[in-house]
């Protein structure tokens, strides 16, 4: 029999090795997380999955499952937390949903509607960020970009390419491709790159197809992030190697 | 029992909200019944008087619209944001992030077809802010109602919910940020 922590008072069984938030999803427990995603290692930025462990916050992608823990995920206090949080991306970037091709099958937004975020709170920043639509088949919008570094691993990690990268820190902190000329289309991107899929919000997007399935009968117009999280749970982090240029780098 | 009495305007909006208002079709009747309204386009009265709900549609992008919005602050015990130009300054933000005098340049002279135009500087048109505001960057704001426009059963629920004396809340399918 293997071992157990407590979440929310429930007893949560784990394999040595997993994270909590592996664990409660394999487990059928949903904590609200952002830029974890089951198939990439995790990166424990946006703090969006952040628990109480033993009173103190830790982000539970990156908290290793260890027997007797004590963690606290849906209480008023974290919830409150993770609000702010998606609060606070809302009003960093130029999040406008009525134009938005990703609209209904967006995770951030879908946060949002399951966390019961009414309004960003903030004063948005309004920046000033040109799309990038040199690509004839890909467009850029780095207005959306949450810098979750979703597209980044998975083009180095499972693409083998590294055609994106965080450069920058802070407020300044944005997403750049890896050409020369700094645009899309003089990169080795492909359609067929698990970076382009992997995009959780609308920075990202396949040219020609956003409106292909009608707004109302998108992924989370059907039913809440909360439910669907624990359909793609638990699968295996994949064991890929990292690409050429990151060996290199090593 | 005494009817709500309840102001609603439209300020930097295209009246979106205020016809999703009216889409809530014949539950009008049994809304009518708790409440009646003060200033709003359905009344055509021009000045908010003392109210129990104000209903805010638009952000604020000219001097008039911080006018009437303290105005309705000032007479309106709760306050509600409604539809994503309130909530976020919406689609006349999207203006935010170029020069205002440049925008005025290229609509009014330097487009194709404005030949000899001018930027309209008549006294009685409200001078344009720098930047769109969502209204909770003007005055305190109570309740949000996000959407472009809600729902017309959104607004039917968050409406009967706060009247009621519940705490309003709209869960999955009736909150939507498009």
């Amino acid at each position: 029999m293997s071992e157990t922590f407590l979440l929310d008072g429930e007893d949560i069984p784990f394999e040595p090795g997993q994270t909590v938030m592996q664990a409660a999803l394999a487990a059928g427990h949903y904590i609200p997380h952002l830029c974890y995603h089951p198939e990439f290692k995790p990166h424990g930025s946006c703090k969006v999955c952040t628990v109480k462990i033993a009173g103190r916050y830790a982000t539970s992608c990156t908290a290793p499952a260890q027997a007797g823990l004590d963690v606290a995920s849906d209480t008023d206090e974290v919830n409150e937390l993770r609000r702010t949080l998606v609060q606070m991306l809302f009003a960093e970037g130029n999040h406008f949903c009525p134009s938005c091709e990703k609209s209904g099958n967006c995770v951030l937004q879908a946060l949002g509607y399951d966390l019961g975020v009414m309004t960003a709170g903030f004063r948005h920043l309004f920046p000033d960020r040109p799309v990038d639509a040199s690509h004839p088949d890909i467009l850029l919008d780095f207005n959306r970009c949450i810098l979750c570094e979703l597209c980044v691993r998975a083009s180095c990690e499972v693409d083998g390419k590294c055609v994106f990268a965080l450069a920058g820190r802070g407020i300044t902190k944005h997403l750049i491709v890896n050409a020369e000329s700094g645009r899309l289309a003089d990169t080795e991107v492909e359609l067929t790159d698990k970076a382009l899929a992997v995009c959780p919000v609308g920075a990202i997007l396949i040219k020609r197809q956003g409106f292909a399935v009608p707004i109302g009968e998108r992924r989370y117009d059907l039913s809440p992030i909360s439910a669907q999280a624990l359909a793609d749970a638990p699968r295996p982090p994949s064991g890929s190697q990292p690409c050429p240029s990151c060996e290199d780098e090593a | 029992m005494n009817k709500l009495r309840v102001a609603t305007t439209s300020l930097a909006g295209c009246f979106g909200c205020h016809t999703s208002l009216l889409d809530i079709d014949e539950r009008l009747f049994e809304l009518l019944k708790l409440i009646e309204f003060d200033r709003s386009p359905l009344t055509d009265i021009k000045h908010c008087g003392p109210c129990d709900i104000g209903i805010i549609e638009g952000g604020i992008c000219n001097a008039e619209n911080v006018a009437v919005l303290r105005e309705f602050r000032n007479n309106c015990k709760v306050l509600i944001a409604i539809g994503s130009c309130a909530v976020t300054g919406g689609l006349p933000a999207q203006r935010n992030h170029l020069d205002l005098g440049d925008c005025l340049s290229e609509v009014y002279l330097t487009e194709p077809g404005t030949m000899h135009g001018l930027i309209p500087n008549d006294p009685e048109l409200p001078l344009p802010l720098d930047k769109v505001h969502p209204i909770h960057e003007v005055v305190k704001v109570d309740y949000f109602i996000p959407g472009c426009p809600p729902s017309a059963d959104a607004i039917w629920k968050f409406l009967t919910d706060l009247i009621a004396g519940r705490t309003p809340s709209l869960g999955h399918g009736l909150i939507k940020y498009d």
